[in-house]
């Protein structure tokens, strides 16, 4: 009696959960279930229309959301799926959509305007992508025209370039412990500024390569109390470029959270450098890098590749200072594009709106990754 | 009284024989070199077996007493101390046998460091030199060894060492003039080379032109060298920053045969500089002086 009334009490909670994950779903099983489109709302308002397109995007159904749109007329569905997930292997390739917001700008009977802006997750962070859509009523029933951005083609040339690439034959296990192994390049912390920010310390710096080859460098650092024990250890982790060619010099941030500035009495910091093959290869120019002011304090600027090689993930990091020249901050981002040859790609470094008054001067620097090497 | 003779003549023979038994029957080599031949005597009678038991070796021979019991070369080959055991009917004898490296040098374990060394560094470039013979044993005795540097512009400079305890070392210095020196351990006929790369220091007197170019302007560095005239390395990162309107322009170039070469927008009233690790260079101000 009482198994068969445990039996009972089991497959009705089990009918009432399945039932709360179907009516309310989390947004993870959303991301993860298959696409089905009785799901989709009935695109009767221009609001509708245009969730149901994005929903569709964030589920990768890009053949779905291509046949919805109002203006597939005007280019392919390649071209289309080329525009969300880039022509070129880059952070679009792969990316959830992590939500959406949708802001109506304009509307009339039979036409409107609405900014889609949709928050996609990497595996490097998130970036945004921002739409205008116009979303047009025919037959009663919106449809969004898809404003596509076609990415720019470069016309087949060939580039040459010679420009030197470092390759390190290591000492191998059947050599005698007294043959000489190449050495680790020597780089140097040319600067280091702790701060205590959100509930932590940050420590800021710059890091030079001062060696004549290329280094792969991590930046190691312990806050230390005064009676010589260690309060926390953390990493530099991405906010580096990892890659230094000779000479060449890149801040780092390490985040403690949870710690005090007043609690530490020393800071103990490890750089550690070995040898890596490299290239110099690509070079890129930052250009046009200027200030944006509050509300949205913002460095930017264009990568130019004036190389021949498609850069599929770059990584740009923004060192600021105040009118002394001392360190106020070392911020970052990702590019969601892949950077072509000669073709500026745009970028934009956020700055914490309580420092932006304090910066004077900055420095940019980039690190590259290209399918199959880092540089 | 003639019985007592017998006894003490009896006890003699007994403590000749015990004698005999427990020092006397095995006469081994009090040192023998390593890889080397050598023979182990014993005297008495009837069957017995000898062990030498050493560093990483054990060998094992059945004798007949009385024999000369022979070791060919390269028997025994680690050098240490061995303990020689001949054990049978009424013999139970142990004995010390110490094995040395051969004195003639067969290989060196050489120890170079840095790898690369900035040039004209005094005691910048430190060797280290481990003597051994054609057995990998570690030669104890003092051993002569010639430390050697070989610049590419063919000078060069010698040190001798003698080594304690198999060990010689040395500390020189580096030559004004970069690139690759070959530096050499010989001991006997051994010798052993390793490279040292003789890097140059910091860039000194940094210095750009530049050209208009249309809309551009062509930025070009003169030849970069240190402070001793040497080639920096190609490959060397060359920052060039142009700053205009509030806005500023970057581009890291590497060193091309000692230039370092970029293009840039042209923007009137720009500033441009140009910098490479902390070393700053001149500054050019375009539609200006």
């Amino acid at each position: 009696m009482t198994a068969r009334l445990l039996a009972i009490v089991i497959i009705a909670a089990t009918v009432a959960l399945v039932a709360i994950g179907t009516i309310w779903p989390v947004k993870s099983a959303q991301a993860m279930a298959a696409y089905s489109p009785r799901f989709l709302r009935p695109s009767s308002s221009p609001e509708a229309a245009a969730q149901n397109l994005i929903e569709q995007i964030g589920r990768h159904d890009l053949h779905g959301a291509y046949d919805s749109l109002a203006n597939k007329n005007e280019f392919t569905e390649p071209e289309f799926v080329r525009d969300i997930r880039g022509t070129y292997f880059s952070l679009r390739s792969y990316p959830t959509l992590d939500s959406f917001d949708l802001r109506p700008l304009h509307a009339t009977a039979d036409e409107a305007q609405i900014r889609a802006i949709m928050h996609w997750e990497t595996v490097v962070g998130t970036f945004d992508d921002v739409r205008d859509l116009r979303v047009i009523k025919a037959a009663g029933k919106w449809q969004v025209a898809w404003p596509l951005v076609k990415e720019p083609r470069v016309p087949p040339q060939v580039i040459p370039v010679n420009y030197l690439r470092w390759d390190v034959i290591y000492r191998g296990p059947e050599d005698d412990w007294g043959a000489q192994d190449v050495e680790s390049p020597h780089v140097r912390i040319v600067d280091m500024h702790p701060i205590d920010r959100g509930g932590g310390v940050v420590l800021l710096g710059e890091l030079l390569n001062e060696d004549v080859v290329p280094a792969y460098v991590t930046v190691k650092a312990s806050l230390l109390a005064a009676n010589g024990s260690s309060l926390a250890t953390e990493d530099a982790f991405d906010k580096i470029s990892h890659i230094l060619l000779p000479k060449q010099v890149t801040p780092f941030r390490i985040d403690f959270r949870g710690i005090r500035l007043s609690q530490v009495d020393s800071v103990r910091i490890q750089p550690a450098s070995s040898l890596i093959a490299a290239s110099a290869d690509p070079v890129i120019e930052i250009q046009d890098q200027s200030l944006t002011p509050l509300p949205d304090p913002s460095l930017k600027g264009e990568l130019i590749n004036q190389s021949g090689q498609v850069v599929n993930i770059a990584h740009v990091l923004g060192t600021l200072y105040d009118n002394k020249g001392q360190l106020v901050w070392v911020s970052d981002s990702y590019l969601n594009r892949a950077v072509l040859p000669e073709t500026p790609v745009p970028f934009t470094i956020l700055i914490p709106a309580d420092l932006s008054a304090k910066v004077s001067n900055f420095r940019v620097v980039t690190s590259t990754y290209s399918t199959s090497r880092f540089q | 009284m003639r019985t007592r003779l017998i006894c003490f003549f009896g006890l003699l023979c007994l403590a000749s024989t015990y004698m005999l038994a427990a020092g006397g029957s095995l006469q081994v080599p009090a040192r023998v070199e390593a890889g080397n031949p050598f023979s182990i005597s014993t005297v008495g009678s009837g069957k017995a077996v000898l062990y030498i038991v050493g560093p990483q070796q054990v060998l094992r021979r059945e004798i007949r007493l009385g024999d000369n019991v022979s070791f060919g070369s390269g028997d025994l080959h680690n050098a240490g101390v061995y303990v020689v055991v001949l054990a049978g009917s009424g013999v139970n004898e142990t004995e010390q046998l110490e094995v040395v490296a051969e004195r003639q040098p067969a290989k060196l374990s050489f120890l170079a460091n840095p790898s690369r060394a900035p040039v004209d560094q005094r005691d910048g470039i430190s060797g280290v030199a481990y003597v051994f013979d054609t057995f990998h044993n570690l030669i104890l005795q003092p051993t002569a060894v010639e430390f050697r540097i070989s610049e590419a512009s063919g000078g060069t400079e010698t040190r001798n060492e003698s080594t304690h305890d198999g060990v010689a070392w040395v500390r020189m210095n580096s030559a004004p003039k970069s690139g690759a020196a070959q530096f050499a351990a010989t001991a006997g006929s051994v010798t052993e080379k390793r490279v040292i790369e003789q890097v140059p220091g910091d860039p000194c007197h940094l210095r750009m032109s530049a050209q208009s170019s249309g809309q551009n302007i062509i930025l070009q560095t003169d030849p970069v060298r240190d402070c001793s005239g040497n080639a920096v390395p190609d490959g060397t990162v060359v920052t060039f920053t142009e700053t205009y309107n509030g806005k500023q322009s970057t581009v890291d170039v590497p060193l091309k045969r000692d230039v370092a070469k970029t293009e840039l927008p042209a923007h009137e009233g720009a500033v441009i500089s140009v910098a490479t690790g902390v070393v700053m260079g001149n500054e050019i101000r375009l539609g200006g002086k």
